[in-house]
């Protein structure tokens, strides 16, 4: 009965999105305003109808309810309850419940925080926001329900995959769609400027903000994913260069860049019609990411068209919604008047530049992850574009961004004095020069690459402070003065600072993991000692562990540096009881500067286990560089939440459709 | 002054064309670049022992763990297997510790490349976390070697 009212609730949410994504639209254009004004209503009742069909899969999902397929296929009575909800998102069906309920759930924020917004770029922008939900619940009706019955009810299900039933991985996928799909807000802000045909400071204003909550999310999860990746598969790395990855990361650079140029159309009045075209790409690139997750094309073109419903759905509404927006785009955006100039020399020009960059960076990743595709779909030779690829195109692309990120801060809008800046810098960067040195010999006849990494990431981290400094007054306040005034500056300002610092730390840990890692692998007897950077590793023998659906071997590893015990690690090997799955579970211990990750494998034969360490030079550094950028991002958006405050007075209720100038005004 | 305004702007627009064009070119150049180098070919099996791979070049492996093929090497950390495509054999080896659904029948991919002797020295082993999945190389192997079934089930 639940399922059956959820599969209603979901009905009902494309009727309300239907009428959401035609009314108010035709009321803004043709004035009539209880037309237009239906936009909030309905984003309301359309997620309270997607919310309650959601709400209907959880719910079957604990009550483990096994005459639902998706239920069956997907979950187990004995499984606990963390993974009995994250099933719900564990697969096809679901995921894409999930991905409508974020969908609406952002309509719905729009409408509820948006009542200041400009009547007609409001109702526009929920009209646009309900025309993707329409896509996307047809989809779902016709190809992907998961409310389907199945008849003989079994009496047990087929479990999660185990390797899915990981508390990091549980919130991975929330957190990815949060930020895939909260750049359908910015998109849908991009396509209801062009239809209105004005674009201002106050538009970024109201832009800025939900770029940012998306990019935290997406951040966020894509650095779940990473960590994931790290600690459960058993291999020590942490970015495969997957097409999956790929997928998340193309609009996470989109995205990136977008938050940048955001700034300047708020800030300068320009770069109006390059910005709309990222919040058009960053959202194409979303679907894109999509399409290559959900429509099975990335494990085999073969399998795409051998079951092609999905495939062709998603490639349709791809088609739709990206070709519509650019045919607007290309329609519209000529119309759009450039406002402020600037410099080659200044912090527009050096935001540009992180914009160009960014974009090709994101360009190099899209045909590296797609080029095997389009040969394979040609006809031709089955190839795979590997790690070497991406980081012979990205990396050399990436340095240069790093190094003017140090910069970019302390040029002053529209005309920069670079030559002063490089002055005022130097002491930035004498001291990355001495450290560069000092890391050098650290790591010294290990990769020359890895100097360059730990170079960079000084760099950029120094820079950074400095900036900070800088703006609270150093070194005219003096220590105290500049101290105290450091807290007082605007918590926009510390949440750029800290991503930034987050930026380097990141580079600084994918260089340690990725260049200056060290691996043994050894057969183990008990009591036998590998030997690994500065500790002494013994392996103590193994124990039988339960858990709750599960029976693990455990091996027991005593770690020693000087002679001085330091960690237990206790690696498992598990297998599941409903699959007979095995996975690995790495035992992972960091002393904040490195990471010593150790894994278990072998069936005991001669009591001989085969035993994997690895030592990981600045690992922790990249978790936490993750840290500091979600930290940044919300930081930044605490200070926008209070700014956004700033057009409510100006929004009286008579001239609806024309924001007051006074507005427009910084 | 209006003119002179207009051209400046327009001056100022197309020095940002141009950085963008260049920076176009470079990440073009870039990508091409790395392309040529970097660019893994698929082989199956019975491709590897008709034409020949030339020992030391990296190329995916796809196909079968033969059945009864899985060993150890004497140091105890090399794993020992042959993949097959039903047609032709290519022994492959590997150092470190195998996929979780690494079995004998199931498909895999690996990465590599053969030594002097013709055996597959490999870097990474794939298998996929699902059993019921056959990785697209090791049944596009079967096909390019004329054993595939097609009772068998394609992708996942």
């Amino acid at each position: 009965m639940v399922a059956e009212l959820g599969h209603f609730a979901l009905i009902l949410a494309l009727f309300v999105a239907t009428l959401q994504s035609v009314i108010p639209l035709w009321g803004a254009q043709t004035g009539r305003d209880w037309a237009r004004d239906l936009a909030a209503p309905t984003a309301v009742a359309q997620f309270l109808c997607v919310a309650f069909s959601f709400g209907a899969l959880t719910y079957v999902y604990l009550i483990s309810d096994f005459s639902v397929q998706n239920v069956a296929e997907n979950s187990h009575s004995l499984k606990p309850l963390l993974y009995k909800i994250s099933g719900v998102w564990g697969n096809h069906e679901g995921s894409l419940l999930l991905w409508v309920s974020i969908l609406a759930l952002f309509g719905f924020l729009v409408s509820v925080f948006g009542r200041d917004l400009p009547p007609g770029l409001k109702s526009r922008t929920l009209s646009v926001q309900a025309m993707i939900s329409v896509g996307f619940l047809l989809f779902m009706l016709f190809t992907s329900n998961p409310f389907l019955r199945l008849f003989p009810v079994p009496l047990e299900g087929n479990d999660l995959n185990p390797l899915l039933q990981d508390p990091g991985l549980a919130i991975h996928p929330p957190f990815l769609y949060l930020g895939y799909v909260g750049c359908s807000i910015s998109f849908s802000f991009a396509v209801a400027a062009l239809i209105e045909g004005k674009v201002d400071a106050a538009w970024a204003r109201w832009v800025r903000p939900w770029t940012l909550l998306a990019w935290t999310f997406l951040t966020a999860g894509i650095a779940l994913g990473s960590w994931w990746a790290y600690y459960e598969l058993g291999w020590g790395g942490f970015w495969y260069w997957d097409p999956v990855e790929n997928a998340s990361f193309m609009p996470w650079l989109s995205a990136t860049a977008l938050l940048h140029s955001a700034i300047v159309v708020e800030k300068r009045d320009t770069l109006k019609s390059w910005t709309i075209l990222l919040a058009i790409v960053t959202f194409s690139l979303s679907l894109i990411g999509t399409f290559l997750v959900r429509s099975g094309v990335l494990n085999s073109v073969h399998a795409f068209a051998n079951d092609p419903e999905r495939g062709v759905f998603i490639l349709l509404l791809l088609v739709v919604a990206i070709g519509g927006s650019f045919a607007l785009y290309a329609w519209r955006a000529p119309d759009m008047k450039g406002g402020g100039m600037f410099r080659p020399i200044s912090r527009e020009g050096a935001l540009v530049l992180n914009n160009l960059l960014l974009s090709a960076a994101a360009a190099t990743v899209f045909l590296g992850t797609l080029y095997p595709l389009f040969l394979e779909v040609a006809g031709g030779d089955k190839v795979s574009v590997g790690p070497p690829y991406f980081n012979a195109t990205f990396v050399p692309l990436m340095i240069p961004l790093l190094i003017a990120l140090g910069i970019g801060p302390f040029l002053s809008w529209k005309r920069g004095d670079l030559f002063g800046v490089i002055q005022r810098m130097r002491f930035v960067f004498l001291i990355t020069v001495v450290v560069s040195i000092l890391a050098g010999v650290a790591v010294w006849g290990r990769d020359a690459y890895a100097l360059v990494g730990l170079a960079v990431a000084t760099w950029l981290a120094l820079a950074t402070i400095a900036e900070m400094m800088k703006r609270a007054g150093w070194p005219k306040a003096g220590l105290t003065g500049t101290w105290r005034r450091l807290w007082k500056l605007p918590r926009a300002a510390w949440g750029m600072s800290i991503a930034h610092l987050g930026v380097a730390l990141i580079v600084a840990g994918a260089t340690g993991a990725s260049m200056l890692t060290l691996e043994v692998v050894n057969s183990t007897r008990q009591g036998d000692v590998i030997e690994i950077a500065d500790y002494e590793i013994t392996f103590e023998g193994v124990r039988e562990v339960q858990g709750p659906n599960y029976a693990a071997v455990q091996g027991v590893y005593t770690a020693r540096k000087d002679d001085k015990t330091i960690w237990q690690l206790f690696p498992e090997k598990r297998r599941y009881f409903a699959t007979g799955r095995e996975t690995t579970e790495a035992a992972i211990e960091s002393n904040l500067w490195s990471d010593l990750y150790v894994v278990i494998s072998g069936d005991g034969t001669n009591g001989a286990y085969v035993t994997r360490v690895y030592h990981k030079p600045l690992v922790p550094w990249l978790w936490l560089g993750c840290a500091l950028l979600i930290v940044g991002g919300f930081m930044s958006l605490s200070d926008r939440r209070l700014r956004v405050g700033a057009p409510k007075r100006s929004q009286a209720k008579g001239n609806m459709m024309s924001p007051s100038p006074t507005q427009a005004a910084e | 002054m209006s003119m002179s305004r207009a051209r400046t702007r327009k001056r100022a627009r197309m020095t940002v064309v141009f950085a963008g064009l260049a920076m176009l070119g470079v990440s073009v150049a870039l990508a091409l670049l790395a392309f040529e180098d970097n660019i893994v070919f698929f082989y199956g099996p019975t491709e590897i022992v008709e034409q020949g791979v030339e020992p030391g070049q990296n190329f995916r492996l796809g196909g079968l763990v033969k059945e009864d093929s899985v060993g150890l090497a004497n140091d105890g950390v090399t794993n020992l297997f042959i993949v097959t495509d039903n047609n032709a054999n290519v022994e492959v080896a590997f150092k470190g510790i195998l996929p979780d659904l690494f079995r004998e029948g199931q498909g895999i991919v690996a990465l590599g490349a053969l030594n002097n002797e013709g055996r597959f020295i490999a870097s990474e082993v794939l298998a996929k976390h699902d059993e019921n999945y056959m990785p697209p190389e090791a049944v596009e192997a079967m096909k390019r070697a004329g054993t595939w079934k097609h009772t068998q089930e394609e992708g996942n």
